[in-house]
């Protein structure tokens, strides 16, 4: 049996596949719900009703995208140009610990204050990625594993600077940092609103991440250096130089989760601040095709399943893991229902 | 002189061979898969459900070779679920792999609660016991057996056409449909088998090491144990050797945190060391091009 590419694949095929990959994942869910003793029916539209049946679990969802977005479209840039960035959770970290030292170190006057601190998150992430990359481009070692590795690290030194440096005197002896003062912390996007600018950000960098790609020549650059990097080198584009720039984009771009989970959601940084939110990017990402704004509604989607799982496990009693399983099957379905989109199984 | 006593005690290289035992059968592994051509990037998550299916398996009455086959089990089903995606559906190797670690690792955490649902602490098995044979007499059988399955995957993958095929697989796979050999056949047997390897590897924590589940137990070392194979060049006994060295490594820094020059320092350097060691050796090796010459290209007849 091998792949036979189509030349002109037809919409069905195109569309088709894709939305039996969803309905995949759905099976998927309700024969989970069967086997924790739930009813797959109620439990999935508990999962629904979770996600968006009020005006609360919307905002919920809403909240829960808002570093989605980020790490996603941090995985997008990325991936585009075959930089394998893995580390988003280490960015994301990173960009926090920025955060909150600007935020409370700095004695910058308040309108200043949360732009800094969003520059400072950016830098660290960035420089958090441009290492791996380095050791890519000089060296040839697998970006893959060295990110892996490095979230590990930073982990812990985010561990060591809670415990030490970083410590919150009037903590309690939690390993927490201190709080940011209020004119360091992210207004709410409407009056009575319980969603802060963050969402907004991370709709403008969207936008932003779609400009670069469609519309700059180092957008055309990633994208050429992803299809072929042999064939950029030889046309005599900087391929080196194009995936350091991705790299502090896209390190940059996850920390503005950090960011935005701190100054907008937190106040203040402890160790759990991210459940994983840089590798559901990759998730979100692969989900959206790589596409910047396909990434807004496909982190939508992937928060509500959380959200939803979340609420429907407090009353279906089926363990909020299925949140997990169904993203992991919705990528591994996606990937499989794109290739075969393209090429048909012959024999032979 | 607190740093000599440490290397001179029996209890340090009992350690060593107790540490590395979980690794080298997850290296022997993933060394397979790439040799036959496939990087195997589900190992972390295949590592934790080989940990959890060999453990719920003694506790549900199995005897612990039992467990271990039920591990073996279902690394093999992870790995032929990889195989698929990545040999005949010729996916991207890292989104792939990525995949199976989120999904192998979320679903032994919903089966845990599922098996579970009323327990705040995991319960207890009877663990394999040390053998008190020989040299290493501290040791249970299963480390005997992870140094038995080097010289196995080395004696396979050398001496014996079956290894000479796979080796072809993951060097130049038109060669060997040339021969009249199934390329898709050798690949995802390689990564059934090594995955396998991989899960063992992860039982070896609940049946030996310890005598439970915990979450977040793996804890990266199926990401190490990418490292090691590069650092071993792709070649068993190197990869035995690194595996030790690291090992080594790690029980040394254990021990190092208790004596009055490990007291001054930040506990979480001495845990960060493992990952930043195992980054120095990718860029050590890095130099060295004897990667398999076909590692994580797919393979489709007619193509070039």
């Amino acid at each position: 049996m091998r792949l036979e590419a189509i030349e002109a694949p037809g919409l069905a095929r195109r569309l088709g596949l894709p939305a039996a990959a969803l309905a995949a994942t759905v099976l998927v869910a309700a024969g989970l719900a069967a086997i924790a003793g739930g009813n797959p029916l109620d439990v999935l539209g508990q999962i629904v009703q979770g996600a968006a049946g009020s005006k609360f679990a919307r905002l919920e969802t809403l909240n829960r995208a808002t570093p989605l977005i980020f790490t996603g479209l941090a995985v997008a840039v990325a991936f585009r140009a075959r930089l394998w960035n893995i580390g988003a959770e280490a960015q994301l970290y990173l960009g926090a610990v920025a955060t909150v030292v600007i935020g409370t170190q700095s004695g910058l006057p308040g309108p200043l204050v949360i732009p800094a601190m969003a520059a400072a998150a950016v830098v660290a992430g960035g420089l958090m990625l441009l290492g791996p990359t380095l050791l890519k481009t000089r060296l040839g070692v697998d970006e893959v594993v060295t990110t892996l590795l490095l979230n590990f690290v930073v982990l812990l030194l985010v561990g060591y600077l809670l415990e030490g440096p970083m410590k919150d005197p009037m903590g309690m002896g939690w390993p927490k940092s201190p709080s940011l003062p209020a004119e360091a912390r992210l207004p709410r996007m409407a009056e009575g609103l319980r969603l802060h600018w963050g969402f907004g950000l991370a709709l403008i960098c969207a936008a932003g991440v779609w400009l670069l790609q469609a519309r700059t020549t180092l957008g055309f650059e990633m994208r050429a250096v992803g299809a072929n990097a042999r064939a950029a080198r030889f046309a005599g584009m900087p391929v080196n130089a194009v995936l350091v720039k991705t790299a502090l984009i896209s390190g940059g771009l996850a920390a503005l989760a950090g960011f935005s989970e701190v100054a907008g959601m937190k106040g203040n940084l402890t160790a759990d601040i991210s459940p994983g939110y840089g590798y559901t990017g990759i998730v979100v990402a692969m989900l959206a095709l790589l596409n910047p704004l396909g990434v807004v509604v496909s982190a939508l989607f992937v928060a509500g399943i959380f959200v939803g799982a979340d609420s429907m496990s407090r009353q279906a009693g089926v363990p909020s893991y299925i949140a997990d399983i169904l993203l992991a099957s919705a990528l591994l379905f996606m990937v499989a229902a794109l290739k075969l989109s393209r090429f048909r199984i012959v024999r032979g | 002189m607190e740093l000599f006593d440490i290397l001179v005690s029996a209890t340090f290289w009992a350690a060593v061979l107790r540490i590395a035992s979980p690794l080298i059968f997850a290296t022997m592994g993933e060394l397979i898969c790439e040799r036959a051509g496939v990087l195997n990037l589900g190992i972390e998550g295949i590592m934790v459900a080989g940990a959890f299916a060999g453990w719920i398996a003694v506790y549900a009455g199995l005897p612990l070779w039992g467990g271990v086959a039920v591990a073996f089990g279902a690394g093999v089903a992870f790995g032929l679920l990889h195989g698929l995606l990545t040999v005949p559906l010729g996916l991207s190797q890292h989104v792939a792999g990525i995949g199976i670690t989120m999904l192998a690792t979320a679903a032994t955490y919903f089966a845990y609660r599922v098996a579970l649902p009323e327990v705040s602490s995991p319960p207890k098995i009877t663990a394999f016991q040390p053998t008190g044979w020989a040299v290493l007499g501290s040791q249970t059988v299963l480390t005997w057996a992870a140094l038995a399955t080097v010289a196995v995957t080395g004696w396979v993958l050398w001496r014996t056409p079956l290894g000479l095929a796979l080796r072809a697989a993951g060097e130049n796979p038109a060669a060997v449909e040339a021969q009249g050999l199934p390329v898709h056949a050798l690949r995802m047997g390689a990564v059934a088998v090594g995955s396998g390897l991989m899960a063992v590897g992860g039982s070896f924590l609940t049946l030996s090491a310890f005598n439970s589940f915990f979450f977040e137990m793996v804890n990266g070392r199926g990401w190490v144990c990418i490292a090691l194979v590069v650092f071993g060049a792709w070649r068993p006994g190197r990869a035995l050797l690194g595996a030790l060295l690291f090992a080594g490594f790690d029980a040394f820094q254990i021990r190092l945190q208790q004596t009055s020059l490990g007291a001054g320092l930040p506990y979480q350097l001495f845990l960060a060391m493992p990952y930043l060691l195992s980054v120095l050796a990718l860029v050590v090796m890095s130099r060295r091009t004897e990667v398999p010459a076909a590692l994580m290209t797919p393979y489709n007849k007619g193509e070039r």
